[in-house]
């Protein structure tokens, strides 16, 4: 602080106080609306004390799911959203950190062409070519498994090269030495260059964590069938009419179900979220 | 930049990027071939016989009102997400970088939902703003207002805004946080001693020190409302009503998914990979200039 100005830092206090409150009342809403009754969600104006439904909501969502929308058991969901949100981290470091220390400790004819090849993913984002993607999908019979659903979005451009940049930085004489003493690329890699990469896979881990357990658009097309469906995909399945016909009550309990683990991942795991978040989009 | 020191191998480096080379040419080049490919073809209405047209998918498209309409619809949302999260981050990170007491407390509760998936985001306003059993159209019932994002074209877009807005505050605060913490508190000082008051030492020093960041948030929550957006707009408006929230991104997918127009979904899709391409590219630039402060 560079002067004392109590009435500013006061107002200071008041605009943070009031944005984590903004931030947080729908989380509020979602999690009262979790613990009542059908009947007690449809009220207008809705009430904003905790019900007594928690257990029984919860348990029913994770056992059965709804019974207007979606009848499949959020608990297999939230396996199927795990799965997704360890592989593609796991898939995405193990193949982005080989193919940057071939392109970083390697020459070799066609070095540029692959860094461009992977350099122009960047630019082509599920979205943009989503029906394609999907018929190649369909005719690899990938449709429906866990490796139609994790294995197209493992490859990315940004973590390549932040193992890039990463490598970058390690001295040279670490190479040196390590040829000096007759090992082998390999074994430089495994007993020199992993080791030293651990803090920069934490970051990645946590922000891919988060990327696969809140994928939407690709498990919307890919996991068509009920048991494959992800917690993120369920909610929206659940939501079947407007308004009054859906089982709010079983719908927020799912969400809060859906936002916890990726929450606590950001909260607990924060030093290593905000240096992925940094790091990743440099 | 280049290493000095390599190893020499002639089939392990190809080895090492083989697992890379074979996903993205699998799973991004040949789709996006096909859908350049697609572009050019009109598939009649069985599926059965396709035809090479040429530019006509392109023609058609901009003849199309909806499609002419669904830019524009993403311009002002795109404008709306990027300015709104932009102004109300800037603001939390600045009295957050003054306060010295709870900073990390007010830090990790403004940070979490970043962890929401947009679809869910989307969920929890929808539910919030209902029609007929929401929390806050009891509020703005009492205000006077009569709220039903459900028929009402600005209502369903100002309700998807919010809630792109919600879930990218925190993604903005994080970065201006960093970019806060990183100017010289001797240049702020400086300012102090020469009598400049808090408000004109923050546009005069710290907003001009910060633009590189402010840019750099710009083309980062423009990429995002073009296209994380998808399941918010999926998951509560679907477009509607009247096409009011229909996205580009959302557009795509409806007709290619929904209406099954191969050709036309399939230029589409070819219009925003150059959209891609440019911000793709802007986005690098300015990263470029948010080192050099």
């Amino acid at each position: 602080m560079v002067e004392n100005r109590p009435w500013l830092t006061a107002a200071s206090h008041a605009v943070l106080i009031l944005g984590v409150l903004a931030v947080a009342f729908p989380l509020y809403v979602t999690f009262v609306a979790s613990t009542q009754s059908f009947e007690q969600t449809l009220q207008m104006p809705m009430s904003l004390v905790p019900g007594d439904q928690m257990v029984k909501n919860y348990s029913q969502v994770l056992g059965a799911g709804t019974t207007t929308g979606s009848k499949a058991a959020v608990s297999s969901m939230l396996v199927n959203s795990l799965v997704m949100a360890l592989a593609i981290p796991i898939g995405k470091t193990a193949i982005s950190i080989i193919s940057a220390f071939a392109i970083v400790y390697f020459r070799f004819p066609l070095r540029m062409f692959f860094f461009w090849m992977i350099f122009i993913t960047l630019m082509l984002p599920v979205e943009v070519r989503i029906i394609p993607t999907f018929k190649v999908i369909a005719d690899l019979g990938m449709l429906n498994t866990y490796a139609g659903l994790t294995v197209p979005l493992i490859a990315s451009a940004t973590a390549t090269f932040l193992f890039r940049q990463f490598f970058m930085t390690i001295p040279d004489e670490l190479a040196e030495a390590a040829r000096v003493d007759g090992a082998s690329p390999m074994r430089f890699f495994v007993d020199v260059l992993l080791p030293l990469s651990k803090t920069t896979m934490a970051a990645l881990f946590v922000i891919q964590f988060i990327y696969g357990w809140n994928q939407y658009l690709w498990p919307l097309l890919i996991a068509t069938d009920e048991s494959m469906y992800t917690a993120v995909i369920g909610i929206k399945r659940m939501i079947v009419g407007s308004d009054a016909a859906n089982e709010w009550n079983l719908i927020m309990a799912t969400a809060i179900l859906a936002m916890l683990p990726p929450a606590l991942v950001v909260m607990l795991m924060q030093k290593w979220f905000v240096k992925g978040l940094v790091e990743t989009e440099k | 930049m280049e290493k000095r020191v390599v190893f020499r191998s002639a089939w392990l480096p190809y080895a090492l990027v083989a697992p890379q080379i074979a996903i993205t040419l699998v799973f991004f080049f040949w789709p996006a071939a096909q859908a350049v490919w697609y572009s050019f073809q009109l598939q009649d209405a069985f599926g059965l016989k396709t035809q090479f047209v040429g530019l006509q998918n392109f023609a058609a498209l901009f003849k199309d009102s909806n499609y002419l309409d669904s830019f524009k619809v993403t311009a002002v949302f795109s404008a709306a997400v990027a300015v709104c999260g932009i102004a109300i981050s800037l603001l939390l990170a600045t009295m957050a970088d003054r306060v010295l007491r709870g900073a990390m407390a007010y830090k990790t509760l403004l940070i979490w939902p970043y962890a929401v998936a947009p679809a869910v985001a989307g969920v929890l306003w929808a539910f919030m703003f209902a029609p007929s059993i929401g929390i806050v159209t009891y509020v703005l019932k009492g205000m006077g207002i009569d709220w039903n994002w459900i028929i009402k074209g600005d209502q369903a877009m100002l309700l998807v805004v919010i809630a792109s807005v919600w879930k990218q505050i925190s993604y903005n605060f994080l970065f201006f946080l960093a970019g806060l913490q990183s100017i010289p508190k001797s240049l702020i000082e400086a300012a102090a001693i020469d009598g400049a008051g808090p408000l004109r030492r923050f546009w005069t020093i710290v907003f001009p020190l910060l633009s590189p960041t402010t840019f750099f948030l710009l083309v980062v929550n423009c990429v995002y409302a073009f296209f994380d957006t998808f399941g918010v707009i999926d998951a509560t408006t679907q477009g509607g009503p009247a096409q009011a929230t229909n996205i580009l991104v959302y557009k795509v997918y409806h007709d290619g998914v929904k209406a099954a127009d191969l050709g036309g979904s399939s230029a589409q899709s070819v219009i925003l990979m150059f959209i891609v391409i440019v911000l793709t590219v802007a986005q690098f630039r300015f990263i470029e200039r948010k080192v050099q402060y």
